[in-house]
């Protein structure tokens, strides 16, 4: 399925990665679906403990590339993919990953929050119990506090644990999404718009809670709002047909970004 | 540059240019007046560039609430952020450069009819000068000509230059007769307008790099302004 030996020429790194160590990285990645060829050798370094936005009009690749950080395109049978992903330097699609497994490592977050129809309590202890992580119930319902804590939900819900999570607020919901994903301990976190389902005072709170899971995670943001990812990334790439046209310190790209597709697309010129 | 899906977003950005013409028509006519006067010694001139300097004041106040309201509304990114920023800031400078030539329309009334008109050409000439400045400036912007902004940059010099030579020959003049200290001082300061002006001017030039490159214009500019360490001495 895909070409196990990547390039392994290194794009020039931004200024923020010096610093930080790479989590993941695309080598000459290359995804179609059946006939259309949605990622055009894509090279990319993500950084560890910073969040990295993904931004470019809608069709451009930047959800199916994120996607593929965790093997979701797998469950599409038309999408063939090309060239290298890896994580902590490991190709995720080796035959020996387990998707599954490798979706504990690289957990995900929707557009629309999706608990699943069950008690809050339940959503969280969810991946914790299916991956076998606590040895008891103590251990289980430690870690679901905890998770709720960290997704900073745990003060608005902790009277009503074990009734359900459908019954939240959205971004109450969107927060109990994020508890379900970092419940299984994962080291990456890929959010695909996660607050455009939500209203200004909601999306503020996980903005803010973003800014704080990058102390302890790398996360990856798709957004289709420009001012979400100049205030929540450290790293901006833009994408466009299917190509990673500029990818840099957000700083840079949003004050002074380098390619002129870039600079007419974040100053809303595209037709 | 393309237009904006939005297109009530280019007026916007329009009208803050068209502000900024208005402004630096204003400032470039307010200096030509204002060194007119006093080189001609011509009061009712000089009352006039007086009053008219309201009007740049209130196309500053205009630039502001518009750019104020434009970030607002629109949430400029890249160059329309800077397109924006680069406008307060002009505008700041040409209201400025209002004031000095106010203050130097103002000292008309205190340089008498008496003054030998020789003391005036120096004074006359780096009016003209910065006046030239503000022109090639002001042209760099409307065509956001980041090289001739360089070139006004550098040509400073020229008027820093004519400043020193300035000040030592109305230092000399002084010596020569102490009647004319009082006058002599009123030139000294409207020499220094000039001055003042010609440093508005390179930092309009610092904001027209800005602009188009994104960056700040890195480097000290070569002074030649040595009248902050030019002393006084006996001739031997």
């Amino acid at each position: 399925m895909n070409d196990a030996s990547p390039p392994l020429m290194k794009p020039p790194l931004p200024r923020i990665l010096a610093d930080r160590p790479e989590k993941m990285a695309a080598r000459g990645v290359n995804i179609h679906y059946g006939d259309k060829h949605a990622i055009k050798d894509l090279s990319i370094t993500i950084p560890d403990r910073a969040v990295s936005a993904f931004i470019g009009p809608s069709g451009c690749g930047k959800s199916t590339f994120l996607r593929a950080l965790n093997r979701m395109n797998d469950t599409i049978p038309s999408c063939r993919m090309t060239g290298a992903i890896t994580l902590d330097g490991r190709n995720i699609n080796d035959p020996d990953v387990d998707p599954v497994q490798l979706r504990s490592h690289v957990g995900m977050v929707f557009q629309k929050p999706n608990p699943f129809p069950k008690s809050i309590f339940e959503n969280v202890a969810y991946g914790p119990r299916i991956h076998g992580l606590c040895a008891s119930k103590a251990e289980l319902e430690q870690r679901v506090e905890e998770s709720l804590k960290k997704a900073g939900l745990f003060g608005e819900v902790k009277d009503r644990l074990h009734q359900p999570g459908t019954g939240l607020s959205g971004g109450q919901q969107q927060r109990l999404c994020i508890a379900r994903a970092i419940a299984v301990n994962p080291e990456v976190i890929l959010m695909d718009e996660p607050c455009s389902a939500l209203d200004p005072i909601a999306t503020a709170r996980i903005e803010e809670l973003i800014d704080e899971l990058r102390q302890n995670f790398c996360i990856v943001i798709v957004t289709h709002s420009m001012q979400q990812a100049a205030r929540v990334s450290q790293l901006t790439a833009f994408f466009h047909l299917g190509t990673l046209v500029e990818f840099g310190d957000t700083d840079k790209i949003f004050t002074a970004p380098t390619d002129q597709r870039t600079q007419d697309y974040i100053t809303g010129r595209y037709g | 540059m393309t237009e904006h899906t939005y297109k009530a977003y280019d007026e916007d950005l329009g009208a803050l240019k068209t502000l900024l013409a208005r402004m630096g028509g204003l400032a470039e006519e307010q200096l030509a007046r204002a060194t007119d006067a006093l080189s001609r010694r011509d009061g009712k001139l000089a009352d006039q560039v007086i009053a008219d300097d309201e009007k740049i004041d209130a196309l500053e106040r205009e630039v502001e609430q518009k750019a104020i309201l434009t970030i607002a509304k629109r949430q400029p990114m890249a160059r329309d952020l800077r397109e924006i920023i680069v406008a307060i800031r002009i505008a700041s400078d040409l209201e400025r450069i209002g004031d000095l030539a106010k203050n130097t329309a103002k000292r008309t009334h205190a340089v008498s009819e008496a003054l030998p008109r020789k003391l005036m050409t120096g004074l006359a000439r780096m009016g003209r000068l910065a006046q030239d400045q503000l022109k090639a400036v002001l042209d760099a912007y409307a065509a956001g000509d980041a090289a001739r902004a360089l070139e006004v940059w550098h040509a400073d010099e020229d008027l820093d230059a004519l400043y020193t030579s300035i000040f030592r020959e109305l230092l000399t003049y002084m010596m020569e007769d102490p009647r004319l200290i009082g006058m002599c001082t009123h030139l000294l300061f409207g020499a220094k307008n000039m001055e003042r002006i010609g440093d508005h001017t390179t930092n309009i030039a610092e904001n027209i790099h800005y602009l188009v490159h994104g960056s700040v214009l890195a480097g000290e500019r070569p002074k030649k302004d040595m009248t902050s360490t030019t002393r006084y001495e006996e001739s031997p």
